[in-house]
């Protein structure tokens, strides 16, 4: 109880400064607009082999792809977002009451997902003219997954942020960490298309069985194994990734 | 209202983390219910860590802390309910205004909110922030954001506040306002345990002091009690470049001089009767050939208490 009201708090408080800075929610979404608009159509003949014979078949293979690696780097990037609030005393502020580190984290990851779920929604709409079609049920449980992978990458760039020992290692450790995971989870283009030992070494990133499972919501098959595999996958590691984060929120000394 | 007994921290430090530091190596205090408690040393000294112990940020490695009635070490979590702490940089956000931080730390020590809506806006009068309480906190000057910072500290009436250096870096103006508020909040019943380098300010506004020193306590008491144990007088000599030491070596052995330490452009004497003395010192320098530019009689301060126990002074330090 406590918790929830205490998550709810902070949500509403980061809510709050992410309604007064919009600008963020126009950089993060212009980069995958870009990909949409300008990469995507380069697609229809590359992924002819997989059966792709229109527009509206490539982007259901790119588009799922594309809101995944939004929610995964958006999600690991927020950390530094964290740094400015510890720079400026607000974490340690927040630690001196009675409020539940739980929530400090929680309240924080949330607002991330929901502000990432918005830019999914926006990108989705912005695909639609292109001739991309999912049914609502399968769309709804593709939203569950992102929502879930934000959570995870978030409450993990939090416990790195938290972690370093100081600030200027953030940049290379987030981006050590997230370009292969990018690489390896076929996101740009699917691994199907990939020799049988990168499929292999793919097959080891968590990852790749979300944007699996996001492909086979949005190609209309929500019965798929990958959909619940991956689902599975990325709730178990959301889970640990908000514990480890929430110890470190507790006990870190900053 | 707060004892502490052996309080102990070090961290490991070094290119492995192989050798430790011992930030706080047991510190002793005991502070009265309702004082103003001045934790004063120089940088490094460790007043930042204790603080950071006693208002819970920390775990001490040793030691044990009885604040306001609940015990630091086994329950951390009423220690919370019952203190507030106020960080030398503050902690306030840039783009909220003062009454919205307010608001969110009264509900953050889970006060309902229409009541934590009346606790900001009563704050808000008693700290005189309410002109610009609608404004984002980014737009206040460097007194306004303070006191901010301190509302927040007191918005759940603490037993016990804490204060880092809550001075530093301010105008005149402000630093005055600042303890004009730090007063008020005693009048009210309050604890107040605040850390500085500003010797006078302390000496003026405290009723007790500790002096810290690597990392322990040199000494404790009144201003007054500290000052009087360094006998008398100061006199401060104005000594042209490379006069300190031949000045210094012809006044040793004077009866009436108890310590001689050389200061910044000259030497510190001190002596019981500094006017009575004056004279004599003049004769003694001029039969060395030496006359002073300038000679200040001065009643001894809070530096010269820690120059006597520890041949430093604060703040060269």
């Amino acid at each position: 109880m406590k918790l929830a009201r205490d998550t709810w708090l902070v949500f509403q408080r980061q809510a709050l400064l992410m309604w007064r800075t919009p600008i963020w929610i126009v950089i993060g979404i212009t980069q995958p607009v870009f990909y949409l608009l300008l990469f995507a159509p380069l697609l229809k003949k590359v992924l002819a082999p997989m059966g792709a014979t229109s527009y509206a078949e490539a982007y259901q293979i790119y588009v799922p792809g594309l809101l995944a690696v939004l929610c995964i780097f958006g999600g690991l990037y927020t950390g530094f977002s964290l740094l400015g609030e510890l720079k400026a005393g607000i974490i340690e502020r927040s630690r001196v009451t009675p409020v539940s580190r739980l929530a400090l984290l929680l309240g924080r990851a949330l607002r991330e997902m929901v502000g990432l779920l918005v830019q999914a929604v926006i990108i989705t709409v912005a695909a639609l003219p292109f001739g991309l079609r999912v049914d609502l049920p399968s769309l709804l449980l593709a939203y569950v997954l992102l929502g879930l992978l934000a959570l995870m990458t978030s409450a993990l760039s939090y416990g790195i942020a938290l972690a370093l020992p100081n600030d200027a290692a953030m940049a290379p450790v987030v981006n050590t960490i997230a370009q292969p995971i990018g690489l390896l989870s076929g996101v740009l283009l699917p691994l199907a298309l990939a020799p049988m030992w990168l499929q292999r070494v793919a097959e080891w990133n968590p990852f790749y069985w979300a944007v699996e499972g996001m492909r086979a919501l949005f190609s209309g098959h929500p019965g798929d194994s990958v959909v619940w595999q991956g689902l599975l996958i990325v709730t178990a590691l959301t889970a640990v990734a908000v514990f480890c984060s929430a110890r470190l929120f507790s006990a870190r000394i900053r | 209202m707060i004892e502490t007994k052996g309080l102990r921290k070090s961290y490991p430090s070094g290119k492995h983390g192989r050798t430790v530091v011992d930030a706080v190596r047991g510190i002793d205090l005991d502070v009265r219910a309702g004082e103003i408690f001045g934790f004063l040393g120089p940088n490094g000294a460790g007043k930042t860590t204790t603080l950071r112990m006693l208002a819970t940020l920390i775990r001490p490695d040793g030691g044990e802390a009885l604040i306001a009635g609940a015990d630091l070490l086994a329950d951390p979590a009423e220690v919370r309910r019952r203190i507030g702490y106020v960080a030398q940089g503050g902690g306030t956000a840039d783009a909220v205004t003062g009454r919205e931080e307010l608001v969110m730390q009264a509900r953050m020590y889970g006060i309902r909110k229409a009541d934590a809506l009346r606790q900001a806006a009563d704050a808000l009068k008693a700290f005189d922030l309410t002109e610009f309480a609608d404004r984002h906190c980014s737009t206040y000057s460097g007194g306004q954001r303070r006191r901010v910072d301190i509302a927040l500290g007191v918005i759940h009436s603490p037993k016990v506040l804490f204060l880092d250096e809550p001075t530093v870096g301010l105008d005149p103006a402000s630093r005055g306002q600042v303890w004009a508020e730090i007063e008020r909040l005693r009048t009210e019943g309050m604890t107040v345990v605040v850390t500085t380098h500003y010797l006078d300010e302390a000496d003026a506004l405290c009723d007790r002091v500790a002096i810290v020193d690597h990392g322990q306590v040199v000494v404790e008491g009144t201003p007054e009690a500290l000052k009087r144990e360094i006998s008398g007088d100061v006199v401060l000599l104005g000594l042209a470049a490379g006069e300190a030491g031949p000045a210094a070596d012809a006044l040793r052995g004077q009866p009436y001089l108890h310590r001689l330490e050389p200061g910044e452009d000259g030497l510190r004497l001190y002596l019981d009767d500094g006017a009575a003395a004056i004279p004599q010192l003049l004769s003694v320098l001029n039969g060395a050939g030496i006359v002073p530019g300038t000679v200040q009689l001065q009643r001894p301060s809070l530096d010269d208490v820690f120059l006597a126990r520890t041949g430093r002074s604060i703040e060269q330090s």
